[in-house]
């Protein structure tokens, strides 16, 4: 086994060439070829019908949702709408594809030739070229129960749930993405990275990955120069986290580069990604996995999308998400490199909504890149997957900005929503946070102060407000934080006056 | 046209997943051998400008609307397969799957 | 009232109507010649009397209580094993399929059910309708009530059996390449396919997607309209069913029945005839069409040139969609699982269960249409076969705008011995040289008797109308019929022999 090449040594003597396959769960009401629901989470094989269950006897009928959604994904990486497609039987034998035939598109997708413009870390741009998009559906879940526990005669085998088996997916391919360079492992990345955005944007998919919503296979090889021929490539199955993919391309590239190095050939193959170790591993080699015995699927009619309905759909696609940062950042008055941290953190749609609760621009970016980034990152995790919602920052917001609370308050406050205590008014209720409001209980500390400290009681009486702080500081602490230190001056001052 | 040889009925019987006895290999092979030499005519007529049919009736855009239907009963389904544990079909170990 | 067997669907429902007969006596008097017959004609692979019998109670009680019923309720019917029947075992023939219980009926059940029609079993059938003499059952053979000793036609050798034995007055067929139009030849009774898309196939376990239709097998014209109505239009859940009301079947049965064709084309296709077509079964067809041209009828000679290609076509196009429809047989999620010793893999069972499973001819077929299928093959083979489709349709293009119907003999020869034809299968497949085409072009097609070969056994008319027009079978069946019985002087098969009773 040839031993890895150093990245950048790697780069330096050889040009990467990636392509991406892309595939999206649809977020339909329904599966693909039939009425089974679709809901996240739901008790093994409860969401199948005959259809979805491969049954003797079941016939698919195409989800229209699903082609509206194909085509408005076709038209947001301004591909070509065919004029004319249709399903085709890909032939294969395995458990989890209950026809043992998956439905789906072979020569004639329904979306091709388009493009999308990728930004990158440096805010620069990079255009990938796409090759087509195009409607299948999705298989079911193995899960594999080893010999130990097994209650078939000690057998291995698995278990099959075909409750995925049926959602529709759309599959994006790109054409060979040439050019990136070093930077190709970022360029998959940021890719991924925008189509997510632009499901999600599109209405189409949850797209959330951690759900496998959205998967990626990398194809990557090496070549000597950019004027070389293309090098045989590997394809990386199920890459499924932004980070795996840029690391799945870097690995592979310094792996092929140390495989070429040695003198050997690279093999055309499909090849694992182990999350745990960052590396890849070669799949095992089907004899048969070339040979899918393709054919036009009898059981369902060509697709001839009706011209006047796909230039409504157009009409009624949403802005896309690089347009609408633009646009934001604008609207905001972020600079730069604010910007592009909050789109790194994956903070736009966060900040947006956080915005349209009632709090500043500013004020959001500051609860989103500061403290909750910082829990994020403790907790490593994802911004959005923590436990609590722009709304609630929006409210936190706002009781800051109504001085019905101060900051420190306010990310006790932070603190008490995140530990599930509720929305931050709950909160503030619930442990008794609010600001001291009520001129009673500050009277009595204002008194208390003085008469604790009657020299300096007596310096302020004279005129002399220097240390008026003192007494403000020992009111504070006597109400815990709590009362409005703006108050508790006017009043001190209203009763040396009086 | 080429004929259908003994290993290339093996072959596509290994695609097809079917396991055949020697006899019915050779059996199948001077079948099989007949049969598309007789059906291979079909290419004699076959000329460029001729489209291919593949559905009977010439129907386009045929979509059901996104609304979800009852599922097919669990039990039932379950009851006729030839195994199954905690609601899920049970079946033998598979070759490259991740453990 | 007479032996209820021995009546029309349509006499009984009628009867029924009256409330001169219960559905539970017409019932049991189907379920007596059931078990009076079957030791000799083996029609059915399941006989589900209870269940008739209950359906049956059910539409007396509702009759009773003045409830507006089906034309056909209380009328009982066979149903062919390839169509899904919730609750009651479906095995299409097939030892792969051995005990498997649907969890769900196709939509025609469903119609049959909601329609009140007590179903009296499943039928006998080659092994996913793969065959013309239901010799390749994985559960016995059908004998034919003409001649125990010969075949009844396939695939749907028991449907049509199960009718012209008087143990169904309605029975449900499929037809692929001929497997209804086939067995009613040589079985004396009738059978229709309809246009492709006219019945669900929704719950059919299909054999070729673009070719299999499900139709009516029956003992006269009227009958075969009355249940065709009944099963037949659009349903969303077949992609490729018509979305348009059925043309007026039963009214064109009527109108024909009067015996009047004037101004009716009929075209005779040059290419079905002559070689390789009995000489008695070439009389009869000739006989028919002098009867037609009494009727006021014109007849005209049309040729369909790339007919001779059909049965190529045909035998590429169907092992190819068979052998995808097929692969869900995999011992997986239902049926029979066969596990070779040693802990093997998924794969593995797979291979054996299908090896084990299938019988000789379910092999052949998928061995067939994968080879036709792979790789570098696609072109040559089923891409040409789909070419040759074309043609097809533009010769029955051609042939409609000279003819309102096209005719032909139903099937080369009378009914064969069993056995006969078993080890050679290109022999075996020439039985449907003229039913094919119908399929491939999606057309209509009826087989009703026009007489007795010169061997004594039953001989099939076929008629043949443009996509959408199955009324016009109806009008030029019906009448041929009428004018066919009047001749004889009584259905035909009141010249098949009786069958010895058990008991």
């Amino acid at each position: 086994m040839s031993t890895l090449v150093d990245y950048d040594d790697a780069v330096d003597r050889y040009d990467t060439v990636i392509g991406i396959e892309v595939h999206v769960e649809l977020g339909t009401r329904t599966k693909m070829f039939d009425g089974a629901e679709v809901t996240f989470g739901a008790e093994p094989n409860t969401q199948v019908t005959p259809v979805s269950l491969g049954l003797p006897g079941a016939l698919p009928a195409v989800n229209a949702t699903a082609v509206e959604y194909a085509i408005r994904i076709g038209l947001a990486l301004n591909c070509s709408i065919a004029e004319n497609c249709r399903f085709a039987r890909k032939n294969y034998f395995y458990p989890d594809v209950p026809k043992n035939f998956q439905t789906s598109q072979y020569d004639e997708p329904i979306a091709y030739e388009g493009w999308v413009d990728v930004e990158l870390d440096d805010g620069s741009i990079f255009r990938v070229e796409i090759e087509r998009a195009h409607m299948e559906e999705d298989a079911g879940k193995n899960t594999h129960i080893g010999g130990s526990d097994g209650r078939i005669h000690g057998a291995e085998y698995s278990l099959v749930d075909y409750n995925r088996a049926g959602i529709p997916l759309v599959e994006i391919v790109t054409k060979p993405i040439t050019g990136a360079g070093s930077r190709a492992p970022e360029v998959a990345r940021a890719y991924v990275q925008t189509l997510r955005d632009i499901f999600r944007a599109l209405g189409v998919s949850e797209a959330r990955m951690e759900r496998g919503n959205v998967r990626a296979d990398v194809n990557v090889s090496i070549r000597p120069t950019p004027e070389s021929v293309l090098g045989t490539r590997t394809e990386t199955k199920n890459v499924n986290s932004f980070r795996s993919v840029e690391r799945a391309v870097r690995y592979e590239v310094s792996r092929q580069a140390g495989v070429l190095d040695d003198g050997i050939a690279i093999i055309q193959e499909t090849r694992h990604w182990h999350e745990d170790t960052g590396t890849t591993a070669s799949g095992r080699v089907k004899s048969d996995a070339e040979d899918y015995r393709y054919f036009p699927e009898p059981d369902l009619v060509p697709i001839a999308p009706d011209r006047a309905w796909i230039e409504e759909i157009r009409a009624g696609l949403p802005e896309m998400p690089a347009a609408r940062r633009r646009r934001l950042q604008a609207e905001w008055e972020y600079a730069d490199a604010e910007m592009r941290d909050v789109v790194n953190a994956g903070a736009v749609e966060l900040i947006e909504t956080t915005i349209a609760a009632g709090a500043s621009p500013a004020a959001a970016r500051k609860w989103w890149m500061g403290e909750l980034a910082r829990t994020a990152k403790q907790q490593d995790v994802e911004l959005e997957a923590l436990p609590v919602t722009p709304t609630q920052i929006g409210q936190l917001q706002k009781l800051v900005d109504d001085g019905a609370i101060n900051d420190k308050l306010a990310r006790q406050v932070l603190e008490g929503v995140l530990a599930g205590e509720g929305d931050p008014a709950d909160v503030v209720a619930a442990r008794g946070l609010g600001v001291v409001s009520d001129d009673g209980p500050l009277l009595d500390a204002i008194d208390g102060a003085l008469a604790a400290q009657p020299d300096i009681a007596e310096k302020i009486r004279s005129g002399n407000l220097g240390p008026v702080g003192a007494i403000i500081g020992a009111v504070m602490k006597a109400t815990r934080g709590q009362a409005d230190a703006g108050r508790v001056r006017e009043l001190l001052l209203e009763r040396i006056g009086s | 046209m080429s004929t259908l040889s003994r290993d290339e009925v093996a072959r596509v019987a290994g695609l097809a997943r079917i396991d055949l006895t020697p006899e019915e290999l050779d059996r199948l092979a001077g079948e099989l051998d007949v049969i598309v030499e007789s059906v291979a005519r079909v290419s004699e007529i076959a000329t460029p400008d001729v489209p291919a049919t593949s559905h009977p009736l010439p129907l386009t855009n045929v979509f059901r609307a996104d609304v979800p239907e009852a599922p097919v009963d669990r039990d039932l389904v379950l009851a006729s397969a030839p195994a199954s544990i905690d609601g899920k079909f049970a079946v033998p170990q598979i070759l490259g799957e991740d453990a | 009232m007479s032996d209820l067997t021995r009546i029309s669907a349509a006499a009984l429902a009628d009867a029924l109507t009256k409330k001169e007969v219960s559905s539970v006596e017409a019932t049991q008097a189907h379920l007596d010649r059931i078990a009076d017959v079957e030791h000799a004609v083996h029609a059915f692979l399941h006989v589900s009397g209870d269940e008739a019998l209950s359906t049956a109670a059910d539409v007396d009680r509702r009759r009773a209580a003045g409830e507006t019923l089906h034309a056909l309720a209380g009328v009982p019917i066979a149903v062919k094993d390839v169509v899904v029947t919730k609750g009651l075992p479906t095995t299409a023939g097939s030892k792969i399929l051995e005990g498997w219980v649907p969890p769900y009926d196709a939509t025609l059940v469903e119609k049959i059910k909601a329609a009140g029609l007590p179903i009296l079993g499943k039928t006998n059938m080659d092994e996913f309708a793969m065959g013309s003499s239901t010799e390749h059952s994985a559960y016995g053979n059908t004998h034919n009530p003409w001649d125990l000793d010969r075949i009844p036609g396939g695939s749907g050798g028991g449907s049509a059996a199960a009718v012209g034995a008087y143990e169904a007055p309605l029975a449900i067929g499929t037809d692929t390449g001929g497997s209804i139009r086939q067995p009613a030849a040589v079985t004396g009774t009738v059978g229709v396919k309809p246009t492709y898309g006219g019945v669900s196939r929704y719950g059919l376990i299909a054999l070729a997607s673009s070719l299999d239709q499900a139709g009516p097998v029956t003992r006269t014209v009227l009958d075969s309209a009355l249940l065709h109505e009944l099963i037949g239009g659009h349903d969303p859940r077949d992609s490729t069913s018509i979305d348009e009301p059925l043309p007026g079947l039963v009214a064109a049965a009527q109108l024909g029945a009067t015996g009047d064709l004037s101004g009716v084309r009929v075209g005779v296709i040059t290419e079905l005839q002559g070689e390789g077509y009995q000489p008695g079964v070439l009389a009869r067809f000739h006989e028919s069409l002098e009867v037609l041209q009494g009727a006021g009828a014109e007849i005209v000679e049309v040729s369909c040139p790339h007919f001779t290609y059909a049965l190529a076509a045909y035998y590429l196009i169907l092992p190819a969609e068979a052998s995808s429809n097929l692969a869900k047989f995999d011992g997986m999620r239902f049926g029979l699982r066969v596990v070779p010793e040693d802990n093997p893999t998924a794969e593995r069972v797979m291979a054996a269960t299908r090896g084990q499973g299938f019988g000789d001819e379910v092999k052949r077929r998928i061995i067939l249409g994968t080879y036709a299928l792979s790789a570098g093959y696609y072109d040559a083979y089923y891409g040409s076969a789909q070419k040759v489709r074309t043609l097809i349709q533009r010769d029955f293009d051609a042939a409609f705008g000279q003819a309102d119907v096209l005719v032909s003999p139903t099937a080369p020869t009378t009914a064969f011995r069993l056995g006969e034809k078993l080890d050679d299968p290109l022999a075996m497949y020439l039985n449907d040289v003229a039913t094919i085409p119908a399929n491939l072009a999606g057309i209509p097609g009826m087989s009703l008797p026009s007489g007795l070969s010169d061997d004594g056994l039953p001989v099939g008319f076929q008629i043949l109308a443009p996509a959408k027009a199955d009324d016009r079978l109806y009008r030029v069946g019906a009448a041929l019929e009428m004018l066919l019985e009047t001749a004889w002087e009584g259905p035909l098969l009141l010249k098949a022999p009786e069958l010895e009773i058990a008991r």
